[in-house]
């Protein structure tokens, strides 16, 4: 790169008239450089002054810096020395008389060390049980992981479900083929209490699972919204198909078949929560979701 | 005052005795005398190619990183207390939201100057890992790798692993919709680990998702914790650099025992500003005129919601593709299970830095090459290390793909699912095919140099056309000090 800058010049500044031609072009070019970027910057401060506007300012920072940068770039490549040198490499490693000295001035330390055993022993076993105490004050950073992963506010059943303002649901409330978000009623702002209430068509086919023959109401039926992946909720359905389908990572979950996954890296169903009426005609919970909600973890099964 | 052995620098250049800089660096010279290693220092040796000045982009991306980035602490509260908003984005005028997300807001639309520089900030974390990138692309390729700069590689991995991180902390700070959908992935992938996942997760975020703490945890993290830690390294990675000089290209006069280039001054340091004002007015540019992470139009987070087209900063993409493209596999018994995310979020990212970390360690056993080497390989020479990068590369390109694949489904109209198989089936197919076309590429091109392949290239030196220069004793210091 170097040699292609002004080929032959050693030094700084070349005698040859042609490059002085030359170079006088290159010095004007810099120093306008320069002034471009003092322009910019009394102008960036103009702009800030005047309320700022963010274009203009990156752009006229951007002209300020690179006024400079082109400026002291040109000045290098021209007007500073750009001969190559070469410089010897000396080995990096010491030598063995170097080391024999270390190593024999470093035993001459450690046996004044050795010599007095009980307090090398009981100095190094103060210091680990430092350690092991100063691990402690790292349980304060959270509670420990009991039940909380694997009940949701629904473990009070039988519980009304509410949408997000607070207000009960009617099946009513629900057109065939829609779907709404709801939480356990006093708990909407439950992380892993959103559910899904999906309407499917009578024709559909939907398919209970055994033993939840009678987890549904008026064709309505309820999933955690949470996908068994990494816990994005469920946004999408295609009520066509009766899928549900997780933006974040495309898991889909079959709402006919249990909410099972048919394609992506879920491996398990949505967990269901069982569903009944009360007096008044609202949708209860009659119980906790079939299953822990959301993610995955060591225990789950446990 | 006047003892000191000699003049930081020739007389011509600083100008006369009693300038102000002459005599503080006297009086400096006084005290530490620090004359000999500052003249060491100016003429100090860079060997110049176009590639050794990625990992210098880093460095001044970090440096603008540093700078905006204290600008926005200033302005910016990581706190979950619960607010209604009422600044001067009319959309948003009366939606509760956390005081994180209401200061980032103030922070872009009230604070003169404070969009330009959150967004400069933003467009630097995005340069500073894709020139962190390139760089270990380079140093990997070259062989730059080999003995005696393991070290830095290890070095440089950590830093990597660090840029990362940071960056995935710094935008889940702001607690918009898409970060709060990042943290959610974070929290799972940190549950998904066996035995010990709830109890990590439960400390990191303070409980169970969202958590009550950890924008602040992160915070702290992310302003303090860890470029703390990147400046130590940094520090190191460049002080190894110089005291084991730098690697540079075969070519005349370049042999294993002398490094051939540029003297420090004031060429090269001229060029290194330069480059650094370019830098920073390329980041400005971008961050004035090109927006980025727009949290406004995400809105505040909302544990129930998520947007389509959640997509993270690209140097988390394939990350993001692994987990897209991972088929529904976990394994379970006795009550026990090891969930999906564990593989492609722990145990792929694990393999992916353990690997990276070995390398240098592994090649030097299977080619049985434990010689110091200073002179760069060109990736022709070493078909078989070209090939297995360039494969690692396409393997990592099709999971950054796989990223975006409802992106792309909806872009060309296509099934998600028939693109995540063709991902599935590509990371598997792309490597070996890659690998195979490199080598051959390799072969070909080093035998249309007449360069044998996997040796020692003979480099003909030409006298007289390079002046060697004598230099002082790098080795002497320490081993006095070893000595007395």
């Amino acid at each position: 790169m170097t040699d292609l800058v002004e080929p032959g010049v050693t030094g700084p500044d070349g005698a040859d008239p042609d490059h002085e031609e030359r170079g006088r072009r290159v010095e004007l070019t810099s120093a306008a450089c320069f002034v471009v970027a003092t322009l910019a910057a009394i102008a960036l401060a103009v702009v800030y002054w005047q309320g700022g506007q963010p274009q203009a300012e990156g752009v006229l920072l951007a002209l300020t810096l690179g006024g400079i940068g082109v400026g002291i770039v040109l000045w290098a490549k021209h007007f500073m020395p750009n001969d190559e040198v070469a410089e010897e490499r000396h080995p990096l490693q010491s030598s063995e008389e170097e080391i024999a000295e270390f190593s024999a001035d470093f035993a001459a330390g450690q046996s004044s060390l050795g010599r007095r055993r009980i307090l090398v022993a009981t100095a190094g076993g103060a210091c680990a049980a430092l350690g092991v105490a100063l691990l402690f004050p790292v349980r304060s950073l959270g509670p420990r992981p009991g039940r909380g992963l694997k009940e949701t506010p629904y473990r009070n059943a039988p519980i009304r479900v509410v949408i997000e303002s607070g207000v009960p649901v009617r099946p009513a409330d629900l057109e065939v083929d829609g779907f709404i978000t709801v939480w356990p009623r006093g708990h909407t702002d439950a992380a892993d209490a959103a559910t899904l209430l999906i309407r499917y068509r009578s024709d559909q086919g939907f398919e209970p699972r055994p033993g939840r023959e009678d987890w549904t109401v008026d064709d309505i039926v309820a999933y955690s919204k949470l996908c068994t992946h990494v816990g994005c909720p469920v946004g999408l359905y295609q009520a066509q198909l009766g899928l549900l389908l997780c933006p974040c990572h495309q898991s889909t979950f079959d709402v006919m078949q249990g909410a099972r996954p048919v394609f992506g890296p879920a491996a398990r169903p949505l967990p269901q929560l069982p569903l009944a009426l009360d007096d008044e005609g609202f949708i209860i919970a009659t119980g906790d979701f079939s299953a822990p909600v959301g993610p995955g973890f060591w225990d789950r099964g446990r | 005052m006047s003892d000191a052995p000699a003049p930081e620098t020739p007389r011509r250049r600083r100008g006369p005795e009693h300038l102000l800089t002459h005599r503080l660096a006297r009086w400096v010279d006084s005290r530490l005398g620090t004359a000999k290693l500052a003249r060491t220092t100016l003429n100090k040796v860079f060997p110049d190619h176009w590639s050794f000045m990625l990992g210098e982009l880093g460095l001044y991306c970090f440096i603008v990183l540093v700078l905006t980035g204290v600008y926005l602490t200033f302005f910016f509260d990581p706190s979950l207390n619960q607010v209604i908003y009422r600044g001067s984005y009319a959309p948003l005028r009366g939606v509760e939201m956390t005081e994180a997300f209401r200061s980032a807001l103030e922070l872009s639309f009230d604070v003169r100057a404070g969009l330009v520089m959150r967004q400069i900030h933003h467009w630097a974390a995005l340069l500073f890992l894709a020139s962190l990138g390139v760089h270990l692309a380079r140093v990997f390729f070259t062989g730059a790798f080999r003995r005696p700069r393991e070290l830095n590689w290890i070095i440089g991995c950590t830093l990597l692993i660090l840029a990362m991180l940071n960056g995935l902390f710094g935008y889940s700070l702001l607690d918009d919709q898409l970060s709060g959908t990042g943290l959610r992935i974070v929290y799972s992938i940190t549950l998904s680990i066996p035995l010990v996942g709830t109890w990590l997760a439960s400390l990191l975020f303070g409980g169970e998702f969202p958590g009550p703490d950890i924008i602040s945890r992160l915070y702290v993290i992310h302003i303090l914790l860890v470029p703390a830690v990147i400046v130590g390294l940094l520090t190191a990675h460049l002080a190894i650099l110089v005291r084991q000089k730098h690697t540079h290209f075969s070519g005349p006069g370049r042999r294993e025992d002398n490094v051939v280039g540029e003297r420090m001054w004031p060429t090269y340091a001229a060029k290194a500003l330069g480059l650094f004002f370019l830098t920073s007015a390329l980041l400005a540019f971008l961050g004035g005129v090109f927006q980025i992470n727009p949290i406004w139009i995400y809105g505040p987070f909302d544990p129930a919601e998520v947007s389509a087209a959640s997509q993270p900063d690209w140097y988390m993409g394939w990350l993001d593709g692994a987990l897209r493209i991972m088929p529904g596999w976990e394994i379970r018994a006795f009550g026990f299970e090891i969930p999906n995310p564990f593989f492609p979020g722990v145990l792929l990212a694990g393999l992916t830095f353990g690997l990276l970390y070995a390398w240098p360690f592994l090649e030097a056993r299977v080619t049985r090459d434990h010689a110091e080497h200073h002179l760069l390989d060109r990736p022709r020479q070493r078909p078989v290390r070209t090939a297995l990068g360039m494969a690692t590369i396409s393997f990592y390109s099709v999971l950054f793909l796989g990223g975006a694949a409802d992106v792309l489904a909806a872009t060309f109209g296509l099934s998600v699912n028939a693109i995540l198989w063709t991902f599935r089936f590509l990371c598997l197919l792309a490597p070996p095919v890659v690998g195979w076309v490199t080598y051959r590429l390799c072969k070909e091109l080093s035998a249309r140099d007449g360069v044998p392949t996997a040796s020692t290239v003979t480099v003909r030196e030409i006298p007289g056309r390079l002046r060697h220069r004598e230099e002082p004793k790098q080795a002497e210091p320490e081993s006095q000090a070893l000595r007395s």
